[in-house]
């Protein structure tokens, strides 16, 4: 999808040991595979995002996988604990096969 | 993870439950309430509520930036973009937002935001105008009119401008469609009280364009307007009509002060 943007929010830095919160959109229509076509009556096929990792230097540290009704421009938050620096990497797995990526810098101090 | 939750109640029939309860809480809303006036956001859910106080939460903010990169996107045979001319919208757009819908002299009746979005598209950059209710129509109009965010919304309503006012306060008050409701039963007999699972708010339209959860996306004023418009079984008129031009220059004027708040976050 080509307006599939993915946008992620995390603070550039964190003391050793702590909680940090990290805030991820992408804009997707989620569309469910349940609606019509208005005009043809032809069932519109499914395409969601169905699955979601963050990678953090190389190792998976949280994914979620997505069903339906999950909304449309999916906005997703969750807590890590910081402990080292390193670069995050966020994934978005689209069932057209497309993935999305984005990453970020987090420095421990 | 976010999910809209639509409550469906059942033997409703064909009656609008209109349930006066008034909201009694006196809660100081701050920014959001001048005088009487008080902003959609008064209404809304907390959850909904945090959703547009985090820029980065709201996903309105998805069609800004899209406005945004449009913004200095030349096109069309003039070969220009809209920064060519008006440079950086922080600054040349200030006061747009807040000031919008105006009466134009060429046109000889009102024009909204959209409606100058695209005159400019086809005077100026000699580009296609863009359809309503396109991600680029209402990224471009939330841009522009998010540069105006806090200002207050504040209309001329006299000279060449008080004719189509009153058309627009006439519509207001207009009783129409199967159910014979004037936008005022709702947003000023009823504001506060419950309208089926929805507390109905005063209709004010500082928000415009919003992020409406129903919508799973953005849309406009008019869009709004259609849906109530087709909510009391009345023939909603056109994107753009004369008719909705005029309407929204009452609202904003019956909502000044208030500060835009494009791209707010309604259910």
């Amino acid at each position: 999808m080509a307006n599939a943007k993915p946008r992620v929010k995390l603070p550039k830095s964190a003391a050793k040991g702590e909680i940090v919160q990290i805030k991820t959109l992408i804009s997707h229509k989620m569309e469910s595979g349940q609606r019509v076509d208005s005009k043809t009556g032809e069932k519109i096929p499914r395409q969601i995002i169905n699955k979601f990792v963050c990678a953090f230097n190389g190792k998976e540290v949280f994914s979620a996988d997505w069903h339906g009704a999950v909304s449309a421009n999916p906005y997703m938050s969750f807590y890590l604990k910081a402990t080292e620096s390193g670069t995050f990497e966020f994934t978005w797995t689209d069932d057209d096969g497309s993935v999305y990526t984005k990453t970020a810098e987090l420095a421990v101090q | 993870m976010r999910r809209t939750i639509t409550a469906v109640v059942l033997g409703a029939g064909l009656t609008v439950a209109l349930a006066g309860t008034a909201l009694t809480d006196e809660k100081d809303w701050g920014k959001y309430q001048v005088g009487d006036v008080r902003s959609g956001y008064t209404y809304a859910k907390a959850e909904t509520r945090a959703i547009q106080d985090d820029d980065f939460e709201n996903p309105a903010f998805l069609w800004v930036d899209y406005g945004e990169e449009l913004w200095g996107t030349a096109e069309g045979e003039a070969g220009k973009s809209c920064a060519s001319c008006h440079g950086d919208a922080a600054e040349s757009m200030a006061e747009a937002g807040a000031s919008y819908p105006v009466y134009d002299e060429a046109w000889g009746k009102l024009m909204n935001l959209e409606q100058r979005i695209n005159q400019c598209r086809e005077e100026n950059m000699r580009a296609e105008p863009w359809k309503w209710e396109t991600r680029e129509l209402l990224g471009m109009t939330a841009y522009v009119r998010h540069q105006s965010s806090g200002k207050p919304v504040s209309v001329k309503i006299d000279g060449k401008a008080a004719p189509f006012y009153e058309k627009g306060k006439e519509s207001y008050y207009q009783r129409r469609g199967q159910l014979d409701m004037a936008c005022s039963n709702c947003h000023e007999d009823n504001a506060g009280g419950q309208l089926r699972a929805n507390i109905l708010s005063q209709g004010q339209s500082n928000g415009f364009p919003t992020y409406r959860l129903k919508w799973q996306g953005v849309g406009s004023l008019h869009r709004r307007f259609r849906g109530c418009n087709s909510q009391v079984r009345a023939e909603p008129f056109g994107y753009g009509s004369d008719e909705y031009v005029n309407l929204e220059l009452f609202l904003a004027n019956r909502g000044s002060g208030l500060p835009v708040e494009t791209p707010a976050v309604r259910n």
